[in-house]
């Protein structure tokens, strides 16, 4: 649910060297509520480097990032961020439901319920299908679920169209869309062309 | 509370879990007996040897059985991001990871208490001994799980940890071994064991307090 309109992430000079090789350096940039972070880049870039650092996997070798003025992992940052990287995240001898039971006892209650969530990626019918029996793109669909049922703010993805058909790349656009409407924010990398005109998108592109 | 419910929703993943992949609980209990009815056969028609060697046996294969089963603890979790997910929450990433060894315990460690007396007797150990070696199991296994634990959290992120997490771990398992071992052998020839069991103690509570942090810790430095 986000609610705090005051939420700010900011990344002051962020370097990051990878075995001697400069990813980027210097990079800064400011996010603020209802608003979207595209990085773009090349493979090898270090877009994924980049939102690591983000979620505070890995310490940038130079600047910081901080959240509403504090460092991250001296701040709310946590209760206030979801992540959906390359891996889904949810355990395949799971069913659906038990997977997403997991996620909202790891998080805070958010704006939707289980059901809603569900209903609202498309896949109410499969509650209690063992998630083995997804498909790629359904799989995708139930990380991107976690995020309407937890509370957050700030949504880092990883190439979140990966796998997903037409239908569902609309499907998270819109749902992205309502999330900067409500005053949330979203980082994310995408090889896609993303088409989400009401929302006010910032890009950095790594070379 | 929420961190409670988080600790206990953990707990129930990872039995559950368990359950949908019957293997693991399987392979180490199906190891320990394996390891454990070999030696009669290996050392033959002396029941008085293998009497006197019946602690050491079954703690020695207990220790087996523990570091057989401990790659399985953070493994599943580590492909398939779940423990990206984990570290992620708001809630102290070392208690989650205390819930995951207390499942794991649960899975592998107590069924070794479970047919421990029935190899005990199969080997010919004294009836008096066998409390003693309930309770060494039920003091020691936990330490094995917790200890090995920070062990595989320094190892999952590499492709073959295998070897480097046995030397990690088993020189650190052998006050285990020798405290409990020597409980066991005291309590077979009727002598007090409080200071082994005593000390047995301490090591649990030390290692339960002790080890998530440093878990945790590695844990997010493998996720890097």
């Amino acid at each position: 649910m986000p609610n705090n309109s005051s939420s700010r992430l900011q990344g002051s000079d962020l370097s990051c060297i990878r075995d001697d090789r400069v990813l980027f350096e210097e990079l800064c940039f400011e996010l603020n509520s209802g608003q979207l972070l595209l990085l773009e880049g090349e493979n090898g870039s270090g877009k994924t480097s980049l939102l690591r650092i983000l979620c505070g996997f890995r310490e940038p070798d130079a600047g910081q990032v901080l959240w509403c003025g504090h460092a991250i992992n001296d701040s709310q940052y946590y209760d206030d961020m979801a992540y959906v990287g390359h891996l889904d995240g949810v355990k395949k001898e799971l069913t659906v439901l038990e997977n997403l039971k997991v996620s909202l006892a790891l998080g805070q209650r958010g704006q939707y319920s289980i059901a809603q969530a569900l209903l609202k990626v498309q896949l109410a019918d499969f509650e209690d299908a063992p998630v083995q029996s997804l498909s790629a793109g359904q799989k995708r669909r139930l990380s991107l679920a976690r995020l309407l049922i937890t509370h957050n703010t700030l949504w880092i993805l990883d190439e979140p169209f990966t796998s997903l058909d037409k239908q569902g790349i609309s499907l998270i656009e819109r749902l992205m869309t309502e999330h900067c409407k409500n005053g949330g924010m979203i980082i994310l990398t995408s090889h896609h062309d993303i088409a989400l005109p009401s929302v006010d998108v910032q890009r950095i592109l790594l070379s | 509370m929420s961190l409670f419910y988080a600790f206990i929703a953990i707990i129930r993943r990872d039995l559950l879990l368990a359950v949908r992949r019957r293997s693991e609980i399987a392979n180490p209990l199906l190891f320990f007996i394996l390891v454990i009815t070999l030696f009669p056969l290996g050392i033959g028609a002396q029941p008085h040897l293998l009497q006197a060697i019946a602690p050491g046996i079954i703690w020695v294969s207990a220790l087996l059985a523990a570091m057989l089963s401990l790659d399985s603890l953070f493994r599943s979790d580590f492909d398939d991001g779940s423990l990206e997910q984990i570290l992620l929450s708001p809630y102290p990433a070392s208690i989650l990871v205390l819930a995951k060894i207390i499942a794991h315990w649960l899975v592998t460690g107590l069924p070794l208490l479970i047919v421990a007396p029935l190899l005990a007797v199969f080997l010919g150990m004294p009836t008096q001994s066998l409390g003693v070696l309930l309770l060494t199991l039920l003091l020691g296994t936990p330490v094995l799980s917790l200890i090995g634990a920070i062990g595989v959290a320094l190892t999952v992120g590499l492709r073959r940890g295998g070897m480097i997490l046995s030397l990690l771990v088993l020189p650190l398992y052998v006050p285990v071994l020798i405290f409990a071992g020597n409980a066991v052998e005291m309590a077979g020839s009727g002598l007090p064991v409080d200071a082994q069991i005593n000390i047995l103690i301490s090591i649990l509570c030390l290692s339960l307090v002790l080890a998530p942090w440093p878990t945790a810790a590695a844990l997010k430095m493998s996720v890097n």
